[in-house]
């Protein structure tokens, strides 16, 4: 992270923020309204995104990361680097400065204490804290001085930038939260609820899983913001009804998470209230090949386990067939409209980390034909499904239970078909699939199918944490109780090695290389994972509203603070 | 009939322990995950982390006489103490969700107001659109109005209410512009502005649920009118020189109405438990939505609770119904 391009980053937000901004306070109400209602505002103990981004407009971190995926100051004077002695040469520590003068909603002072005691709330193992990997590798945070905050690591630490950073890892007062550690945690209502915090706002009101109100904090450090005098959050229903709020009835100014069909859309932006903003993250819509085989004629304990790989799947020229006969153009159109593109990559951003393969893009149904062909997947009965050695080229194709991708299951189905495969599709509640009970045959872990489509991100977008997913030792399997991350129980040391020295490189340019070569290996090297579709999260705002920074790094309402009426 | 009261009451504990018991069985056995809906980046250890601080890792039983023990021990400690100042409940854990970690209770009582008011005027709109419909359709029946009243009961039972409400949406919000589409659940109502403003975001979730409601209640109206009117003592009421508005308000509706306000009164439990799909289609956010929100974060405690209270409910409805029963006509007795 270049400590140039933060500040240029952050220059960039002062100049966009108009000089229309007369004083805290001079535009009134803020309305929001979020499909899924906010259900806590500790971000520490939330269970969704959308407690997160709520909780972003009240309490902070000492660094942002904003719409280009670099980092701002919050709280902190400057953002440490190896270059400004912030982060030691040998990478074990990082030195963050607080800006002088910082209070807490309530009116008292805000020290390094409530950091170094944020850190110890987070990292104790029995306060069950969401957001504990943002912890990972730290060995003390002190208190040098009341605004100096060190965190030393337990070895060298190429990516210092997650405890503090982001809307994940706000900064939690300790007067507040002091009684609330390990196990009385959840216990605190009043204080998970209502945090006091340095943000924007300040809560006011919160009704479980219904509306949080807020009003402009009077503490908060830049006397002229907000530029709300209340805001407030209203949850429930759903992203059609959270859209037409927006863009035909005019009733809210902000949506989050409209993901609506994209005829509903381009109707909607018709009516001319209001627009529709996509932030690209790193969310990938993909098809996850399982190199193990699912079969249920194995016994329990070896189905989908590298003790027997697949019959089908194993050979590369079938995963890439599969991945030739899609369109993913049509997938896109059909699908998410504005909120979707095509893409071949695993890490599909920011564009410093994102292969150049395109090589997917286009469909080649003649080229995947000639490939089963080439594989030895002929259809030797004249059935219409290819067989070889007596036995059918049939897959089982399982997602979740969702309208956009029962459409994609059924396309990707009729493509498939048209190659001679012959395909059964199964649809399972996301709650079951995604819910990782080690006790049921259909979660996503154990793959209890040939390939499984949904959609995985990189909450970083240094993608380090995220490739490392795919390493031989995180294959979900009987001894780890079927948790791990490696769908696709794909193995290759040379990919684990690779992963190591990312581990241990430091120079950007060379991490970014590496990161490349990663994605690659999964993707169009391997074919082991079938991107499909990068997804935005697709959000809208009144015309009436000025100053939105749509952002996919860091939470949505990052800079609420310097959001407007339009007048 | 004391004795017969009593009787019922002693035998509705062993069968509301049961139920909960049951209920808590299938909410547990029912697959999903309380952290289903946490990103894919929070990796497998800190979910492990996750449930055990949620104490979601103990046994089925364990959980079930903790829930118990704090569904009739605890909270009522709480309620106790916070009526008369005592600390009963000092140091005794509440009640949590899973999902937003706040005691069940405070959720409920945040909850209940909104769905008391908009189903419940729901339900009353619903009965008075729906006496007169159906005692006119009776008393002409087959006539144009008769046609046309069949024609709304039909509507009203096939026509689902998350079709009706969108196109209430779209017609009264979106190109009239009249009312909001999404409930304020924080608007107080202090002066006259903030009652027409309740009254506003009232009418499409009021409308929707009334219709739904007024089509059932008013065939039942209707049957029931039909099935009196061809009595005896309707004829000798006619014999005896009674205006038509007599024979009919007073000696055939009163008649008709008994197994009519057994059929409202039975419904009313149904208000407390909210309309899901009104509900969130208009956040609304009541009893309805917070049920269904927990059934979707698989939030056990919630769900436990709140389908527990559902249970007492109609279990005491109908306790109530079949003692009104003793008191409205001397023939049933239960000695």
């Amino acid at each position: 992270m270049k400590l140039k391009t933060a500040l240029l980053g952050a220059a960039c937000a002062f100049v966009m923020a108009p000089a229309a901004f007369a004083e805290r306070g001079a535009d009134g109400e803020l309305k929001l309204t979020f499909p899924q209602a906010v259900s806590i505002m500790n971000p520490y103990l939330s269970s969704g995104t959308k407690d997160v981004i709520a909780s972003s407009m009240v309490v902070e971190p000492l660094a942002a990361i904003d719409d280009q995926g670099t980092l701002v100051t919050r709280l902190a004077t400057e953002i440490p680097t190896l270059e400004n002695g912030g982060v030691s040469a040998d990478l074990t520590s990082i030195t963050w400065k607080l800006q002088p003068g910082l209070m807490w909603s309530d009116g008292t002072p805000m020290t390094a204490d409530d950091a170094v005691f944020t850190a110890a709330y987070c990292m104790d193992p029995a306060g069950g804290c969401a957001q504990a990997t943002k912890y990972e590798g730290v060995a003390s945070v002190e208190a040098v001085d009341p605004t100096t905050i060190k965190i030393t690591f337990t070895g060298p630490k190429p990516n210092p930038y997650t405890a503090f950073v982001g809307s994940l890892s706000p900064i939690l007062q300790k007067a507040q939260f002091a009684a609330c550690t390990g196990a009385a945690a959840p216990t605190c209502t009043d204080a998970n609820n209502m945090p006091v915090g340095t943000g924007p706002f300040k809560v006011t009101g919160f009704a479980v899983n219904d509306t949080v109100t807020l009003e402009a904090n009077p503490n908060y450090r830049d006397p002229a913001k907000p530029a709300f005098a209340t805001a407030v959050i209203k949850g429930g229903g759903d992203a059609e009804g959270s859209a037409r709020a927006v863009m035909e009835t005019g009733e809210f100014d902000y949506a989050w998470n409209t993901q609506i069909p994209p005829d509903s859309q381009t109707a909607m932006s018709a009516a001319g209230k209001g627009q529709f903003v996509v932030a690209f993250g790193t969310l990938v819509e993909r098809i996850e090949m399982n190199m193990t085989d699912p079969s249920p004629d194995l016994p329990e304990g070896e189905r989908s386990t590298a003790k027997h790989p697949h019959p089908i799947l194993s050979d590369i020229k079938v995963r890439t067939a599969l991945s030739k006969a899609i369109d993913r153009a049509i997938l896109v159109e059909v699908g998410y409209g504005a909120g979707g593109k095509p893409t071949c990559n695993v890490i599909p951003g920011p564009d410093a980390w994102a292969s150049d393969n395109t090589g997917c893009i286009a469909q080649d149904m003649p080229g995947a034909m000639a490939l089963l062909d080439e594989a030895g997947w002929k259809d030797s009965d004249s059935d219409g499904i290819r067989d070889k050695d007596g036995k059918k080229l049939s897959i089982l194709y399982q997602t979740t239970v969702n309208p956009i991708r029962q459409d994609f299951q059924a396309l990707i189905k009729d493509w498939w078909t048209e190659l001679g495969v012959e395909v059964e599709l199964k649809a399972i509640d996301p709650g079951v699939f995604f819910g990782g009970d080690a006790g049921s045959p259909d979660t996503f872990q154990k793959f209890y199918a040939d390939v499984e489509m949904y959609a995985n991100n990189s909450d970083n977008p240094d993608p380090e944490t995220y490739l490392s997913q795919y390493q031989c030792k995180n294959a979900p399997s009987p001894e780890n109780q079927w948790q791990g991350e490696n769908m696709n129980r794909f193995c290759d040391p040379a990919y684990d090695a690779k992963v190591a020295e990312l581990g241990k490189t430091t120079d950007l340019a060379t991490r970014e290389k590496l990161a490349k070569e990663l994605n690659d290996m999964v993707t169009k090297d391997s074919m082991t994972v079938i991107p499909l579709v990068h997804r935005g999260t697709l959000s809208a705002h009144s015309n009436t509203l000025g100053g939105v920074i749509i952002n996919a790094w860091d939470s949505e309402l990052w800079n609420s603070a310097d959001w407007f009426r339009v007048k | 009939m004391l004795t017969f009261t009593l009787r019922r009451l002693l035998i509705a504990i062993p069968t509301l322990l049961f139920i909960s018991l049951v209920i808590f069985l299938l909410v547990d056995l029912a697959p999903g995950s309380p952290l289903s809906d946490i990103p894919l980046t929070v990796p497998p250890d800190v979910r492990r982390k996750m449930i055990e601080a949620l104490g979601a890792d103990q046994p089925v039983f364990v959980r079930y006489v903790l829930w118990l023990r704090q569904f009739f021990y605890v909270e009522p400690a709480y309620l106790f103490d916070s009526w008369f100042g005592t600390s009963w409940a000092e140091g005794e854990q509440r009640l949590l969700s899973w999902q937003s970690r706040s005691p069940v209770f405070t959720i409920i009582g945040q909850r209940l107001p909104q769905t008391l008011t908009v189903i419940g005027t729901a339900y009353l709109v619903g009965v008075l659109i729906a006496l007169p419909i159906g005692i006119y359709s009776a008393y002409r029946q087959y006539s144009a109005f008769d046609q046309f009243g069949t024609l709304f009961a039909m509507i009203g039972f096939s026509v689902p209410t998350f079709f009706s409400g969108t196109l209430l949406i779209i017609v009264f919000a979106v190109w009239l512009g009249w009312f909001p589409t999404k409930y304020n659940t924080q608007l107080e109502v202090v002066d006259w502005s903030t009652f027409v403003e309740q009254l506003r975001q009232m009418a499409l979730p009021v409308m929707t649920l009334g219709l739904a409601n007024a089509a059932a209640i008013s065939r039942y109206m209707r049957s029931s009118m039909l099935d009196n009117m061809s009595m005896d003592y309707v004829r000798t009421a006619r014999a005896k020189g009674m205006s038509e508005r007599t024979v009919v308000l007073k000696h055939v509706l009163r008649n008709s109405m008994i197994p009519v306000v057994t059929v409202i009164a039975l419904g009313i439990p149904s208000i407390f438990g909210g309309a899901i799909i009104t509900e969130n289609l208009f956040g609304v956010n009541g009893i309805g939505a917070a049920l269904i929100g927990a059934i979707n974060a698989s939030d056990l405690p919630m769900v436990q609770t709140l389908a527990f209270i559902f249970a007492v409910l109609i279990v005491v409805f109908n306790l109530i119904a079949d003692v009104l029963y003793g008191f409205l006509d001397p023939r049933i007795r239960y000695d």
